[in-house]
């Protein structure tokens, strides 16, 4: 009977019941940014060619970034830029054996997460 | 392979409600993950109303009145009710943990109970645990030396190096970390998740081992050790208090220095 059922055996849930921990989140949160860092780069790829494709196109490109949609774009990628480089931050420290216990590491993670936000307001305020 | 979604055979369906015969003050609803291999239907979670005056503190004093006095096909595994087996490993309230150290009153209305998350399951609240047996076997959790018992000498150990085995001796192989951990979920087949390389680290670690070397040099891998991303689903289930994630660590950080070459 084993034999016969096993290619049958359903999966047992895992996402769909799972507790999101901040250990957890956070971690997501690093991969997903990367990803937005990624396409945030190539943005600023096109704003540096959209100098040599002509006047036109870098005014559109300025239209474009200065509008309402464009200022979130931008604001986003700061701010995933400064969380994926402050969290990378974390992971070099764990890399060199520190910050492992539960109490430490959540600490940091609120402390990357809070200040991803700050250096993010500071840079707009200050650029 | 990352599949978010459960297999068409997986989903899970409403199940049957057993309302309580009697009265009583204090009635807990308790949802069970319940799939029976002879159904030839989906899995499916069955709700029990449980009289928690007339009932043991944690959730595995629980899930016994049920099997007792409800419903006698529940199954599930449970053995030595203290939290040093590990029988009784399973999902509670979303995270992993063992049913008898797991208070029923610390968890907030309805107790939601399944499987350990992302295993075939064999039947109710039974997972089949044989590709992490295996993944155990593979990292040859014994001691190896050529110069042990010599003589009919024991081989002793400073305290010292005794000490580097706390908090890695203590582990009872209950899978609440590995069946915790995302990349666990979606590369089970090839990373030894948190639970194995925690053992792996244990014999790395014991100085009256002589094959450190070998050891190391068999983890090296970039699927069987590197997958750790260091989500620390691991730690933040171990039932005992352990740390598989700073183990891990531990490993990664020996490879840099070591000469398995």
């Amino acid at each position: 009977m084993n034999d016969l059922n096993t290619k049958e055996r359903p999966l047992s849930p895992h996402l769909q019941v799972y507790k999101w921990q901040l250990s957890s989140l956070l971690s997501i949160t690093h991969r997903l940014t990367s990803v937005i860092n990624t396409a945030g780069i190539s943005i600023i790829c096109f704003w540096i060619i959209s100098l040599y494709l002509g006047e036109n196109c870098y005014k559109y490109f300025s239209i474009f970034i200065s509008s309402l949609i464009g200022k979130f774009v931008l604001i986003g990628f700061t701010w995933s830029f400064c969380y994926h480089l402050l969290n990378g931050i974390r992971h070099l420290f764990w890399d060199l054996g520190y910050g492992y216990e539960l109490k430490t590491a959540n600490l940091s993670g609120t402390l990357v997460l809070l200040s991803s936000f700050l250096v993010t307001l500071a840079l707009w305020i200050l650029a | 392979m990352v599949q978010f979604a459960l297999p068409k055979n997986s989903t899970i369906q409403k199940g049957e409600y057993f309302s309580l015969q009697g009265e009583s003050k204090n009635i807990k609803k308790v949802n069970v993950y319940r799939w029976n291999p002879e159904s030839g239907q989906n899995p499916r979670l069955d709700t029990y109303e449980v009289d928690m005056d007339n009932c043991g503190p944690m959730v595995l004093d629980a899930l016994i009145k049920i099997k007792n006095e409800i419903d006698s096909t529940l199954t599930f595994r449970r053995s030595c009710r203290e939290g040093i087996c590990g029988s009784c490993a399973m999902n509670i309230d979303g995270s992993n943990t063992l049913a008898c150290t797991k208070s029923a009153k610390e968890i907030k209305g309805e107790i939601n109970i399944y499987p350990l998350p992302h295993m075939p399951v064999v039947k109710d609240l039974v997972p089949d645990l044989k590709q992490l047996y295996k993944q155990y076997e593979s990292v040859e959790p014994w001691m190896q030396s050529e110069v042990s018992g010599v003589n009919g000498v024991e081989k002793l150990q400073t305290v010292e190096d005794r000490s580097k085995l706390d908090g890695l001796y203590e582990c009872i192989l209950c899978a609440c970390c590995s069946t915790s951990c995302p990349s666990y979920w979606w590369n089970g087949d090839k990373y030894l998740g948190p639970a194995v390389l925690l053992q792996a680290y244990r014999w790395i670690i014991d100085s009256r081992d002589d094959e450190r070397k070998k050891r190391l040099k068999k983890v090296a891998d970039e699927l069987k050790l590197f997958r750790c991303h260091t989500i620390m689903n691991c730690t933040n289930a171990c039932p005992k208090g352990l740390n598989p994630a700073k183990a891990i660590g531990s490993i990664k950080k020996m490879l840099v220095s070591a000469d398995i070459s």
